[in-house]
């Protein structure tokens, strides 16, 4: 859990740990249950990431899009029905995206997430949009993940109802 | 592999779908080269004479247009950080989106040109000569072009800066694309078919290691 105010530099932080921002000084290594990030080369099979942005393509239907980056991402692409579903989207599963609430788009950022299956994930503000239902989701979604030997770095201003050890970035 | 092919079929996708790059480009192109007759008279002669470099520029900016999203559209809505944590490398994501680009935009326009070269009335002979030029000469617009706009993705407004640094190194190819068609409508070779085939030969196979380059750049920002 990495808290601080606006401009702390949570999200800087996440991306450096993800390879997007070279250190400026000194290296950076991830070791925790199973995973040990060494090589800027691994992060590309190990990260989960979630960021402001939800990725999500007007264009394209629900669908369509967690077709593509299971593909792009090297996974089956068989269970993009099922992680709709979980994410409570199966009805707008072939609607274009364009036609998707600011949460309903969060929520299909979040089945990609699952769908992805890294063991280290980094969610930069995951509640942001997110109605009660979809927060308690993301909840859930973070129990499991950890409770399979997963790791979550997670920047947010919200309290989130987790067992984690806490980073405050003044 | 899986990943190439799943990107190459994404944007061929987007492109495609309605308010997609693919039809801005034929129907800027065809918008230009029908004008054009419009503006400077319909003298058989004056048109047949102009014809190559009239389709090879509207060409040339019809590619522009669609080129000034390539990968800002990715990088605004975050799928590019997506894209560098994948297991695809960013040449490969760079070279997909080439890929892509020509396939929507080029190919489609190469098919396009012999209907309106005879709105120009340009001479049987040429048609030949104006296929072979697009087809060899449109992958390198593809392929400088993405450099230039990995070049500017983080730039508010980047596709203003896109033509002065895209159209300067493309004269090349304008160049010896139209010569090559204008010097076949009198039934000869200039070799300027083989400067194109180089110039496309070089820049293809190195630019997307260097919009990858590029990319990385704006990306660490």
């Amino acid at each position: 859990m990495v808290e601080g105010p606006n401009g702390s530099g949570k999200t800087s932080l996440l991306r450096l740990v993800a390879g997007l921002l070279p250190a400026a000084s000194g290296t950076l290594w991830v070791s925790g249950g199973d995973i040990v990030i060494e090589e800027r080369e691994e992060r590309g099979k190990l990260i989960g990431w979630l960021g402001h942005h939800d990725a999500v393509k007007p264009q394209l239907t629900a669908a369509e899009l967690l077709r593509f980056f299971a593909r792009l991402q090297g996974t089956r692409a068989q269970s993009v029905t099922a992680a709709l579903e979980r994410v409570g989207l199966s009805c707008a599963a072939d609607l274009p995206c364009q036609y998707l609430s600011a949460g309903q788009k969060k929520r299909l950022a979040l089945a990609r997430l699952k769908l992805c299956g890294r063991p280290l994930w980094l969610l930069d503000e995951p509640l942001a949009a997110l109605d009660a239902d979809g927060k308690s989701l993301l909840l859930t979604m973070m129990r499991e993940h950890l409770a399979t030997g997963g790791l979550a770095l997670v920047a947010t201003h919200d309290p989130i109802d987790l067992e984690a050890a806490r980073l405050q970035l003044a | 592999m899986s990943a190439f092919a799943a990107l190459l079929a994404r944007d061929i996708r987007l492109a495609a779908r309605a308010g997609g790059s693919a039809m801005l480009a034929l129907g800027f192109f065809a918008a230009v080269v029908t004008l054009l007759p419009l503006g400077i008279g319909s003298e058989a002669r004056l048109l047949a004479s102009i014809a190559a470099g009239v389709l090879w520029i509207a060409a040339v900016l019809a590619n522009l247009l669609t080129l000034d999203r390539l990968f800002q559209a990715d990088y605004e809505d975050g799928s590019l950080d997506l894209f560098a944590l994948s297991p695809l490398s960013l040449e490969g994501i760079a070279g997909a989106k080439i890929m892509a680009h020509w396939l929507t935009t080029g190919l489609p326009l190469t098919i396009l040109s012999p209907l309106l070269a005879v709105l120009l009335h340009l001479p049987a002979a040429a048609y030949p000569a104006l296929l072979v030029s697009l087809l060899t000469g449109t992958p390198a617009i593809s392929a400088i072009g993405a450099v230039a706009t990995a070049l500017t993705v983080t730039v508010r407004r980047g596709g203003l800066l896109l033509p002065l640094i895209v159209l300067p190194l493309l004269t090349p190819v304008v160049i010896f694309g139209a010569g090559t068609v204008l010097a076949s409508i009198d039934g000869l070779q200039n070799g300027g078919i083989w400067f194109l085939a180089a110039f496309a030969g070089v820049t293809l196979p190195l630019s997307p290691f260097v919009a990858a380059a590029a990319l990385r750049l704006n990306l660490s920002e």
